[in-house]
C-alpha cells in the first residue's frame, strides 16, 4: 500500500504530461462550428436594399437550388475586399442573394457601382434584426443555404481567394 | 557590445552551473571529495554572472537600444525610464532571464549563507540547483535568447503593452518570481537530502528559513498582483481566477503546506515523506505554471507571445525535473522513517489538516485550471470560470480557517479536547454575537458564504491573537509575533473579500457635465470632462467632485490613449476611505454629451490587501526571529575569539 503511494505522484506527473503533450501538439482549432447548420432559416422579408434590386424574403430560398447569402454592409471593409470573391463565385454560376446591414439605399448603390454587383436580390436590415435572427454576429458572413431552405454552412468573415474552391464545393454537397 | 556582453555572461553562467553540477557528483559519488571545495565558489559565480547579464538587459533598456530585437519589440524611446526600467521584464525572454537570475542568485544565496546543512547534503543541494538552472540556461540560450540583434535596426521600437505602463510592473514581476523561483531552493534542499538521506529535523530546520523568505516575497508579489488588477484593469475586481493568477496560487498554497509541515518536521520530526513531497510540489507548480503561461495552450489575459518550440522546450524540462525528482521520491524515500508518533489531539493534527486542507484547494485550483485542457483532448471546449473555484474552494478555504484559530492553541504532541475547546471559548463567543449581529443587520441581504466569511473572520482574527493572552508582550519570541500577525492577517483579508461580496454596491449611469450622482451614501457632483496629455499618452479626464456630507474631494478618472502601441486604458479613480474605497470608471460617450460612468462603493475591500501584507510580514518576523538567534550566537562567538 505505502509502496503504491510512494509511486502514485509520479503516475499523476506523467499523466499531466501525456495531457499536456497532447496540448501542445493538438493543431490550434480556429474554426467556428455553427450551430445553425442543418436548421431552417429564420423567416423574415426585407424591402429592397439597393435601387436596381429587388427585395429579399426567407420564401424565395426553398427553390430547389442552392444559394449563396451573403451578409455585407457598404461601410464595411472587408466587405469591399471580399467583392472579387463573390463576383468570381456568380461567375462561377452560383446564385446569391445579400443582407445589407444598417444601411442606406444610396450608400449601397454606390458600393456596388464601386466593387461591383453579384447579388440576384438584396435585401435591408435596417436595425439588424433579421442579422440576429440568423445568428450572425458581424459582417462580412456568407450562409450556404440548400434547396430546401436549411442552412448547410456559415462562413463567418470574408471570403478569401484561397477559399472560392472550398464554398464552390460546399454548394455542390448542399444540392 | 553591451548585448554581446551579457549573451557572453549568460554563456559563462551556464558553463559554470555545468561545472557545479559535474563537481558535486563528482565529489560525492565519484570518489573525489576534494573537487567539493569549488562547488560553493562555482554556485557564487554563476549567480554574480546572471546577475550582470540581467543588469546588461536593463541598461539596453535603459538606453533603448533598437538594435536589439527584444528592445525594438518591447520598448520606445518615448516611455518614462521607469517603464523602460520595468520593461525589461514586462515580455517572455527578459522575464526568464528574471528566471535564470533569481535562480543563480538564489543558489549563491544558499553557497554563501546555508551553514546549518551537513556538508554532503549542501553540496548535494547545490549540484541540484545548478541541474535545475542548467535547463533554463539551455531554454534561453537555444530557443529565448534576449540579447539577438536585429539588423539593420529599427527608427523606434514598437512600445510597451499599456496596461503594463504602472509602477506596478516595477514592483510585481520581481517580487514574484524571487518567491516562485525561490522555492527552487526548497526543490533542491529535499533533493540533496534524499541523494544523501539527511530527511530528518536538523534538515527542516537548515530548509525552513529558505521556504519561509521565498513564501513571504510570493505572498507580497501575489498581493501586489491583485491590486494591481483590481486598479489597472477597471472592472473592480480583484481576483480573476485567470489560469496565470492560479499559476502563481499554487506555487502558493503548497508553499503554505510546506512552511507548516517543515515545522512539524523540525520540532517534532514527523511528516518525513510529506515534507519532501511538498518542497517538490511547490516548485513543481512553479514550473508547471511556467509551462501554461508560456505555451500558448491555455488562453489567458497574462499569455506571452506564444511558440510551440518553446512549449516543447519546457514541457521537456518539466518532464526531466519534475518526473526525476518524483522518481528519486519514489526511489529513496521507502528508506525513510517514519519520523516521531504524535497522539489524535495535538498541534501536529491540526497542521495535518491544515495540510490536507491546503492540498485539497490546490487539487481544486489545478484541477480547474486544467479542466479546459482535458475536455479538449475529447473534442469538447469548456472553460471554468469564477463560480466554479468560489464555490467549491471558498468553503474548503473557511474550514481551513477554522483549524487556523485552533492549530495555535493546542499543544504540541498531546492535549485535551477539553483543554482546546476551553481556550477556543472566546473566540467562539465573539463569533456567534458577530453572526447575531450581522444576521439582524443584513439578513437576506447577503449570501451564505459572505456571511460565514465575515463570522468566521471575526471568530479567527480573535483566537489568532489568544497566543498572546497573558503573555508578557514583550518576552514572547518574535516567531510567535509572526505567527500571531500572519494568522490575523488570514482572517483580516477573508473579512475583506466577504465585505466585498456581501456589500458592494454597483452604479452604472450616463451623466452630463453638471450632474449629481448618488450612490451608497456619496454624492458626486460630475465638474467637467477635458482632454489632458502625459508622457506617452493623451487622456479625456473626468473631474468629479466628491463627498459624502463632508469636504468635497477631487476623482479623476480616464480614459487614455497610447500612441505605440495604439491602444486605450480606462484609468480609474479610487479613494481610500477608512471603511472602504470608491471606484469610479469612464466609460465611452453616449449621445448627448453624456457620460457612461461605472461606480463601485466597496466596504472595507481593502482589508484584502492589507492582509496579505500582515501575512507577508508576519513570515518575515518568523524569519528575523529565527534567524536572529543564529545571529546572536555567532556574533557573540567572533566577539569572544576577537
Amino acid at each position: 500500500m505505502r509502496k503504491l503511494l510512494i509511486w502514485l505522484p509520479l503516475a499523476l506527473f506523467l499523466a499531466f504530461i501525456g495531457l499536456f503533450a497532447s496540448g501542445l501538439f493538438q493543431p490550434d482549432d480556429r474554426i467556428i462550428h455553427s450551430r445553425l447548420v442543418g436548421q431552417s432559416l429564420p423567416s423574415f422579408t426585407l424591402p429592397a436594399g439597393a435601387s436596381d434590386r429587388p427585395g429579399l424574403s426567407s420564401a424565395q430560398f426553398a427553390t430547389g437550388k442552392p444559394r449563396l447569402l451573403n451578409i455585407f454592409a457598404s461601410w464595411c471593409v472587408p466587405c469591399a475586399a471580399e467583392a472579387p470573391q463573390l463576383m468570381a463565385l456568380k461567375a462561377a454560376g452560383v446564385e446569391i442573394d445579400a443582407i445589407a446591414i444598417r444601411d442606406a439605399r444610396p450608400d449601397v448603390d454606390a458600393f456596388l457601382a464601386r466593387y461591383g454587383n453579384p447579388y440576384a436580390r438584396i435585401g435591408l436590415d435596417a436595425r439588424s434584426g433579421v442579422q440576429i435572427a440568423l445568428g450572425s454576429s458581424g459582417v462580412p458572413e456568407t450562409f450556404v443555404v440548400d434547396g430546401k431552405g436549411r442552412i448547410a454552412y456559415q462562413h463567418i468573415g470574408d471570403i478569401r481567394a484561397d477559399d472560392v474552391a472550398m464554398i464552390l464545393d460546399r454548394v455542390r454537397k448542399a444540392q | 557590445m553591451i548585448a554581446e556582453a551579457g549573451l557572453a555572461a549568460l554563456w559563462l553562467a551556464a558553463a559554470l552551473a555545468l561545472l557545479q553540477l559535474v563537481l558535486a557528483f563528482a565529489g560525492l559519488k565519484g570518489g573525489k571529495p576534494e573537487l567539493l571545495g569549488a562547488v560553493r565558489p562555482a554556485a557564487v559565480a554563476q549567480g554574480a554572472l546572471t546577475a550582470v547579464a540581467f543588469a546588461l538587459l536593463i541598461t539596453l533598456f535603459l538606453r533603448s537600444d533598437m538594435s536589439v530585437l527584444l528592445v525594438a519589440t518591447n520598448s520606445h524611446s518615448m516611455k518614462p525610464w521607469l517603464y523602460k526600467f520595468a520593461g525589461t521584464w514586462g515580455n517572455h525572454e527578459g522575464s526568464m532571464l528574471l528566471w535564470v537570475t533569481v535562480m543563480g542568485v538564489a543558489g549563491a544565496a544558499v553557497a554563501l549563507f546555508e551553514r546549518a546543512l551537513r556538508r554532503d547534503t549542501h553540496m548535494a543541494t547545490l549540484g541540484a540547483q545548478a541541474a535545475i538552472s542548467l535547463g533554463f540556461y539551455a531554454f534561453l540560450l537555444f530557443s529565448s535568447n534576449p540579447f539577438a540583434r536585429i539588423d539593420p535596426p529599427p527608427p523606434d521600437g514598437q512600445g510597451l503593452n499599456p496596461l503594463l505602463q504602472d509602477p506596478g510592473l516595477a514592483f510585481h514581476p520581481p517580487t514574484l518570481y524571487l518567491g516562485y523561483v525561490g522555492l527552487s531552493v526548497a526543490f533542491s534542499f529535499a533533493v540533496g537530502a534524499l541523494l544523501t538521506r539527511t530527511v530528518e529535523a536538523a534538515f527542516a530546520r537548515a530548509m525552513r528559513p529558505w521556504v519561509l523568505a521565498a513564501w513571504v516575497l510570493l505572498t507580497l508579489g501575489i498581493t501586489a498582483g491583485s491590486y494591481w488588477a483590481y486598479y489597472e484593469l477597471g472592472w473592480g475586481g480583484w481576483w480573476f481566477w485567470d489560469p496565470v493568477e492560479n499559476a502563481s496560487l499554487m506555487p502558493w498554497l503548497a508553499a503554505t503546506a510546506l512552511l507548516h509541515s517543515v515545522t512539524v518536521l523540525a520540532t517534532r520530526d514527523g511528516l518525513r515523506a510529506w515534507t519532501i513531497m511538498l518542497a517538490v510540489v511547490a516548485f513543481s507548480m512553479s514550473m508547471v505554471g511556467t509551462f501554461l503561461v508560456r505555451s500558448g495552450i491555455l488562453t489567458s489575459v497574462h499569455a506571452f507571445a506564444v511558440d510551440p518550440e518553446r512549449g516543447s522546450f519546457i514541457l521537456a524540462l518539466l518532464a526531466i525535473y519534475i518526473g526525476g525528482a518524483l522518481a528519486l521520491f519514489g526511489w529513496r524515500i521507502g528508506s525513510v522513517r517514519e519520523g516521531a508518533p504524535f497522539e489524535l489531539v495535538s498541534r501536529e493534527t491540526l497542521l495535518v489538516v491544515n495540510n490536507l486542507l491546503l492540498s485539497v484547494i490546490l487539487g481544486v485550483v489545478l484541477i480547474g485550471t486544467l479542466y479546459p485542457l482535458m475536455t479538449e483532448a475529447f473534442g469538447h471546449k469548456v472553460s471554468v470560470g469564477a463560480p466554479y473555484f468560489d464555490r467549491i474552494a471558498g468553503p474548503i478555504a473557511l474550514a481551513l480557517m477554522i483549524a487556523l484559530a485552533a492549530g495555535p492553541l493546542t499543544r504540541w504532541r498531546r492535549d485535551r479536547a477539553g483543554a482546546v475547546a476551553k481556550r477556543l471559548l472566546v473566540p467562539a463567543a465573539i463569533g456567534i454575537t458577530a453572526s447575531a449581529l450581522l444576521a439582524v443587520l443584513a439578513w437576506g441581504r447577503i449570501g451564505v458564504l459572505p456571511f460565514l466569511g465575515l463570522v468566521i473572520a471575526v471568530a479567527v482574527g480573535a483566537a489568532s491573537v489568544a497566543p498572546l493572552w497573558k503573555r508578557k508582550l514583550w518576552r514572547t519570541p518574535l516567531f510567535t509575533w509572526g505567527m500571531v500577525i500572519a494568522h490575523l492577517g488570514c482572517a483580516v483579508s477573508v473579512a475583506g473579500m466577504a465585505s466585498d461580496s456581501a456589500f458592494t454596491t454597483e452604479k452604472l449611469v450616463a451623466a452630463r457635465p453638471g450632474d449629481r450622482i448618488h450612490t451608497a451614501g456619496w454624492t458626486l457632483h460630475f465638474v467637467n470632462i477635458r482632454p489632458i496629455a502625459g508622457d506617452n499618452w493623451t487622456a479625456l479626464q473626468a473631474d468629479m467632485q466628491v463627498d459624502r456630507g463632508g469636504a468635497p474631494v477631487l476623482m479623476r478618472p480616464q480614459s487614455r490613449f497610447f500612441a505605440s502601441p495604439p491602444t486605450t486604458t480606462s484609468e480609474a479613480a479610487l479613494l481610500t476611505c477608512w471603511n472602504g474605497q470608491l471606484y469610479v470608471v469612464l466609460g465611452e460617450e453616449v449621445e448627448g454629451g453624456r457620460w457612461q460612468l461605472r461606480i463601485w462603493w466597496k466596504p472595507f475591500v481593502t482589508l484584502i490587501w492589507l492582509g496579505g501584507v500582515m501575512i507577508a510580514l508576519g513570515g518575515a518576523l518568523a524569519l528575523l526571529g529565527r534567524e536572529r538567534r543564529g545571529w546572536l550566537l555567532k556574533w557573540r562567538a567572533r566577539k569572544a575569539v576577537a
